[in-house]
């Protein structure tokens, strides 16, 4: 066996132990760390597949930002049910970490067989529909390569998403405003158009607030850099636009910002900027005969700012993501 | 630190790539080790941190050797920087959260009241 094949089977015997341990796992906290590790391991599992985008990704987004998400719902069911005990601020008073397993919600045995169930058959015609795949056709492959030049951008990833399939990638971006749409929708009323209840203290000379600092001019440049190099090399706008999310994430939990309130126009206007602009070119290729279709001469202006603002609308549907809802009355 | 291409024999890189990437793989499986056996929260990540950040920085050098540009060897030493400053932190916050929440681990009380986060505050 080569070392190759051996660091595969490896990879996918690691993928399926983690996607086990995630699944069957009885503390849900120890699920979420094995779900951010299966996560991680299917990153690599793309790289060797040779699909540095889709690794980019699914480590940023898929484990990373996923994983802050399920952490901040598993954060929020143990303050509720804390709540409901009437315990809430009993914390630190040496009540210890052997309570944290009665916090952990129950789902009903029931759900979980669903879930099974439902997950199976999924897993199912994914499988059925892979193995359907010719063994040896290259796909569109051959066709992307031939018609590159007109895209505009030197990667095909690039081509495909924002050029030959722009279709795909302008209703990516709007599922992702709807999802925060939908979170925002569990906003109480009262408490409607607030600040989302991200908020923390951070010492003003302590170790979060100096990381706060130092981090954001870096990851800035970093985002920037994906955004740029998406052009012609494996990065883009999701992964440029989840680094800046995390990047302002980090400001805000450091203290040196708050998140800006539910109603404030700037805020609806970044939000809605990517698929705007978006749809905007869009029908200004229908205008001139293809809807989506990008004329060769401007195709990579087109897509540069399509790309910037579709980074800016994910970096701030992503943080308002995680930021969630208005919890309690502003702060005074 | 690294000769730059075709001055320096191929299996003098490789060799040294084998080195340090061993070495730093010995400093990671001992900060595992160091986090499966040692007794309490504090020194496990006392061992998980130091050790990692080494074994990582051993990684970094010996694909340094692999390299084709500085820039290339630039973004490494990066990547190496910003996970030391990750874990650095983090450490920090983990450490200071445990302090809080597990007052019977024997710190002076005066590390009880460090902020915290106002959504789990009283």
């Amino acid at each position: 066996m080569s070392a190759g094949l051996a660091f595969d089977v490896l990879l996918c015997l690691l993928i399926i132990g983690a996607a086990g341990l995630a699944v069957g796992g009885r503390q849900l906290f120890a699920s979420i760390a094995f779900f951010v590790t299966y996560g991680i391991l299917v990153g690599i599992s793309w790289l060797r597949l040779g699909a540095i985008d889709v690794a980019l990704a699914e480590v940023a987004i898929g484990a990373g930002l996923t994983g802050v998400l399920l952490m901040g719902a598993w954060a929020a069911i143990r303050r509720r049910n804390r709540e409901a005990r009437g315990e809430y601020g009993a914390e630190g008073n040496g009540s210890g970490a052997s309570r944290d397993d009665e916090e952990d919600p129950v789902v009903p045995g029931g759900r979980k067989l669903a879930a099974a169930v439902v997950c199976g058959v999924l897993a199912g015609l994914l499988a059925a529909a892979i193995l359907t795949l010719p063994g040896e056709a290259s796909g569109l492959l051959p066709r992307v390569t031939e018609r590159l030049g007109d895209s505009g951008v030197g990667n095909p990833v690039t081509a495909v998403l924002l050029n030959f399939r722009a279709y795909d990638t302008l209703m990516e971006s709007i599922v992702l405003l709807m999802a925060l749409i939908a979170v925002w929708t569990l906003t109480p009323r009262e408490l409607w158009g607030g600040e989302p209840g991200l908020r923390q203290h951070a010492r003003g000379d302590g170790v979060l607030a100096t990381f706060g600092k130092l981090l954001p001019p870096l990851g800035v440049l970093v985002a920037m850099y994906l955004v740029w190099a998406g052009a012609d090399r494996p990065g883009g706008a999701f992964q440029g636009g989840t680094v800046l999310a995390a990047v302002w994430l980090m400001v805000v939990m450091a203290g040196m910002a708050r998140v800006p309130r539910q109603s404030s126009p700037a805020l609806r206007l970044a939000l809605v900027a990517g698929p705007a602009v978006f749809l905007g070119v869009g029908l200004a290729g229908a205008g001139f005969g293809v809807f989506l279709g990008l004329p060769v001469e401007f195709a990579k202006t087109l897509i540069l700012a399509i790309e910037l603002a579709l980074t800016l609308s994910i970096a701030v549907t992503l943080a308002l993501l995680v930021a969630g809802v208005p919890t309690a009355r502003e702060r005074p | 630190m690294t000769p730059p291409p075709g001055m320096g024999p191929a299996w003098l890189a490789n060799a040294a790539t084998l080195v340090f990437v061993l070495l730093g793989l010995f400093f990671f499986i001992a900060g595992t080790v160091g986090l499966l056996r040692f007794p309490d929260l504090h020194s496990r990540l006392h061992a998980l941190t130091k050790a990692d950040n080494l074994g990582l920085g051993l990684v970094v050098l010996g694909l340094a050797f692999q390299m084709e540009d500085a820039w290339s060897i630039a973004k490494l030493g990066l990547i190496w920087l910003l996970a030391v400053l990750a874990a650095a932190t983090v450490a920090q916050l983990v450490a200071r959260a445990a302090l809080e929440r597990l007052p019977e681990a024997g710190e002076p009380a005066a590390a009880r009241s460090a902020p915290r986060n106002e959504d789990t505050a009283p």
